[in-house]
């Protein structure tokens, strides 16, 4: 019965929703030609901007994993931890640290602007294929990091020491023995890599703009712009289908890379570099990472409190400097604004949703998590069940709600029903196997040596369910915050959160608008980075990472 | 055929290996027998090539094999868990070696049953290693070192992570295929049984140094110092004082806490010197005369283990009373 709760959930608010996607997708008014051209050229650009960015991400991904795997160096720890922080970042963030880096208000145009004596920014940047690829790559290294890094780390350098005893040279070595041994997670991390790239949607929408359509981006331009529900539901549908193949191959490899491991390996591996060329690699790969990874998000809060050029387009000297402005006028409600409401008011919605999306994520995920824990027959029928949301990307939720809850659209309760499907499979991923470390045997020697079951409940469960209780909240509340793609379906003009805000300010010309953007984006990148910390500090050891 | 002079190793500052020299000959199998952290393994991955000695040499038949990488050494290896490769079948992991020296596909199929059938493990032939048992993961590992015909063998604790019957089993048929192949051999391990059963000859290693040379029974009999004597598990490694020396039958007097023995020895010592002593536990017809109340008695299958009240222990057929007074003739011998 623990089960009912969240599948009836999950029934009204993804399932019903899916088959009225079903249901749009394969009306007459769907299958026309014109929308058929459509939809193929926005998935060949789709895989073409993916594949291109999966690239790009091996090529600094992969040294960087060999350089975790088998140097020691200081500060490695914390610049592991750094290299995650990316990947947790709402996307609006990352889009805003590389406007505020790059963009033609970033700190880069108007230094080249101002010493050059240049009129107009000289770094084409936002609306280009290369900084969707970049951001891309930004995001999703630390995935290849982590993955083939593990498994490199993990090799057991006995296979190569007998491998040379039996006469293979380092490169026969490396072909004949590690390579193999690798692939499984090298293919398991460039999958995981395409699909995210696949169906990125924040970066791209911001970054590119509205011409780089992806399927994601041309599902929320039919649905919000152009109104064409009929083909945003067949674009829809063959993104959940390409989602899902890439996501069982995925499992499929990633099952194969756990196998062959050698724990105990992994101190054994790592050396201190020594040789010049080894020195020199270390050395290289820190400067790029370290760059990389802190120039964006040190360019945005430094943006936010920097005044560099005219607050609205008025001509003249302006008065450079540090400034808060950006931070007060977040609190006035102008009547020139583009909201109804003082932006700060976005704020406080988005913390409302939060809360509201971590008590539904908690109360959903509970049941669910305990169910799963003890699997029985039918758990193992409803495991894959309680996670397909995870596979459904958040602009397709959005769409699938406006199909179904169409006529609600005006009540913002929808949002942190949204969030909750988006949040809801890291909750009961981060519980379960919490709940499955309890061994029955504490519980019955707490039992024998005189606690009632509630005593039991309190000394036993709860301490080691307490931290997993914690983490599954941050993950709620972080994603909650961040949640871009199915807001801007959702979300009415007078409940914005904090990402939607942003996203309007951006769109914005002048000075100011820009200014609150960064300072709104700041806001949201310290609130997310203090949740990541908060997980990274609690998360069990041993625990999987992706 | 190998000969190693005077190896130095230090590991994170520590001596590891201190002045080794040792010398393999043709169709000789020696063992390197000690406590682990004693360095064995490292000087068995410095003869492969895995890692450099910091001073000493390591030749084959006179030429320094320093500037030799592994790869081209031709020294066989078996590791104690294996290493198997697990992307390679049965047949892959045996044949790894022999592709790597360009054989013909019809040669290695040849030489890869063969050698499966020595260890008798042909009928697995097309199984995935990681499907083995631990067995019979290291009869292919066995059978990989020894496809390509390596001119030398090591192994690294191969029994290690065994059970004991099998142990027993394993280490017989290793026994049989090393005569059977006249491959020189070196074996590394902790236990003695192993190195008593395997080996032609016994390197005692110690504290970085080799303490004791022979064949198995002379490094028994005569275990050459307190710490081999006690390792070995031979009996009680007492001390004592030398107090005279009888000129006529050339024997000390040796003054312990457990009594004076007069004692046959071929160290020169002097009135006063402490000496350590080795008191075999099983009686004999001859030898010095120990006398104690027993106060603990374990079976041990074929015998009983006597402790005395003055923690002596000997070993007797029959079991006596705890509390009881016994009296017998054991041999003692001077460790130096």
């Amino acid at each position: 019965m623990l089960w009912f709760l969240p599948l009836s959930f999950l029934a009204v608010f993804f399932f019903y929703p899916f088959f009225r996607i079903l249901g749009y997708s394969f009306s007459s008014i769907s299958f026309i030609n014109s929308n058929l051209q459509l939809a193929f050229h926005v998935l060949v650009f789709t895989f073409y901007q993916a594949i291109l960015s999966t690239l790009f991400t091996l090529l600094i991904g992969l040294p960087a994993a060999y350089l975790f795997a088998r140097f020691d160096f200081r500060g490695k720890t914390l610049l592991r931890a750094l290299t995650l922080v990316p990947f947790m970042l709402p996307t609006v963030v990352v889009a805003a640290g590389f406007n505020a880096l790059l963009g033609p208000r970033g700190w880069v145009n108007l230094g080249l602007m101002r010493t050059l004596g240049l009129s107009s920014p000289p770094i084409q940047f936002v609306g280009t294929l290369g900084a969707i690829l970049i951001a891309h790559v930004f995001y999703n290294t630390t995935i290849v990091i982590r993955i083939v890094g593990n498994a490199l780390a993990r090799l057991d350098p006995k296979l190569n020491q007998a491998a040379h005893s039996l006469g293979a040279d380092s490169r026969r070595v490396w072909w004949n023995v590690s390579l193999p041994l690798l692939l499984p997670s090298l293919l398991a991390a460039s999958l995981l890599v395409f699909l995210f790239d696949f169906s990125s949607f924040g970066v791209i929408l911001l970054l590119g703009g509205p011409s780089f359509a992806t399927l994601e981006v041309e599902i929320y331009i039919q649905a919000l712009e152009l109104l064409n529900l009929p083909l945003a539901a067949l674009l829809a549908f063959i993104q959940l289908l390409c989602t899902l193949a890439f996501a069982i191959l995925y499992t499929r490899f990633s099952n194969r890379s756990t196998v062959q491991s050698a724990q105990r390996a992994e101190q054994s591996n790592l050396r201190k570099p020594k040789a010049m060329l080894e020195k020199t690699f270390v050395a290289g790969m820190l400067i790029l990472l370290i760059s990389f990874f802190i120039f964006p998000m040190l360019a945005l809060p430094l943006r936010s409190v920097s005044r560099l050029d005219a607050d609205r387009g008025q001509y003249g000297s302006v008065q450079v400097g540090l400034t808060i402005d950006y931070y007060k006028e977040l609190f006035i409600n102008r009547n020139s604004s583009i909201f109804y409401v003082p932006p700060v008011q976005a704020a406080a919605n988005s913390l409302g949703y939060a809360g509201a999306t971590v008590l539904l994520s908690l109360l959903l995920g509970f049941p669910a998590a305990s169910a799963l824990a003890k699997p029985g027959r039918l758990e193992r029928i409803l495991d894959p069940i309680l996670i397909i949301p995870l596979g459904a990307s958040a602009v397709t939720l959005g769409l699938g709600f406006i199909l179904a809850f169409g006529h609600w659209l005006a009540y913002p309760w929808l949002v942190p029903l949204a969030h909750t499907l988006v949040a809801l499979p890291f909750v009961i991923r981060t519980l379960q196997p919490a709940l499955a470390s309890i061994p029955d045997r504490l519980r019955q020697a707490a039992a024998s040596l005189g606690a009632s079951p509630f005593r039991v409940w309190q000394t036993v469960d709860w301490p080691i369910l307490q931290r997993a209780t914690l983490t599954a909240a941050t993950f709620a509340f972080t994603i909650s915050l961040g949640e871009f793609g199915a807001t801007v379906l959702l979300s009415r003009p007078d409940y914005p959160t904090i990402p939607i805000a942003i996203y309007r300010f951006l769109s914005q010309p002048g000075g100011l608008n820009y200014g609150q953007a960064m300072a709104m984006a700041t806001l949201l990148m310290v609130l997310t980075t203090a949740g990541i910390l908060l997980i990274e500090k609690l998360r069990l050891p041993g625990a999987g990472e992706f | 055929m190998l000969e190693i002079r005077d190896v130095y190793k230090t590991y994170d500052g520590q001596p590891l290996l201190r002045g080794i020299s040792l010398r393999l000959n043709a169709n000789e199998t020696i063992c390197l027998l000690g406590a682990s952290g004693s360095g064995k393994s490292t000087l068995l991955r410095m003869i492969a090539g895995l890692e450099l000695p910091d001073s000493g040499q390591i030749m084959w038949e006179g030429l320094d094999l320093a500037s030799t990488p592994t790869h081209l050494r031709d020294f066989g290896l078996v590791f104690q868990d294996y290493a198997l490769f697990p992307h390679l079948d049965v047949f892959d992991n045996v044949a790894f070696g022999l592709k790597m020296k360009s054989w013909a596909y019809g040669e290695i199929e040849k030489r890869v049953n063969e050698v499966l059938n020595l260890v008798g493990m042909n009928n697995f032939i097309s199984r995935k290693v990681t499907d083995l048992s631990g067995g019979e993961q290291q009869r292919v590992a066995l059978a990989r070192a020894l496809a390509p015909r390596p001119r030398m063998l090591m192994f690294d604790e191969p029994l290690g992570a065994l059970d004991r019957a099998l142990r027993e089993d394993l280490l017989n048929q290793l026994r049989g295929i090393l005569h059977q192949t006249h491959i020189p051999a070196i074996y590394v391990t902790h236990d003695q049984e192993e190195a008593f059963t395997i080996a032609d000859r016994v390197l005692m290693l110690h504290s970085g140094r080799i303490v004791r040379e022979g064949k198995p029974t002379e490094v028994w009999t005569n275990p050459g110092s307190a710490w081999a004597a006690e390792f070995l598990g031979l009996g009680n490694a007492i001390e004592g004082d030398c107090k005279s020396r009888n000129e006529k039958s050339k024997m000390w007097n040796i003054k312990t806490a457990f009594g004076n023995f007069d004692v046959n020895c071929e160290h020169k010592h002097n009135v006063g010197d402490k000496v350590r002593l080795l008191v075999r536990p099983a009686l004999a017809e001859e030898g010095s005369v120990i006398r104690g109340r027993v106060t603990d008695v374990v079976f041990q299958q074929d015998r009983f283990k006597v402790t005395l009240e003055n923690k002596l222990f000997v070993y007797l057929q029959s079991a006596p009373k705890i509390g009881q007074i016994i009296k017998g003739k054991v041999a003692v011998k001077c460790l130096g």
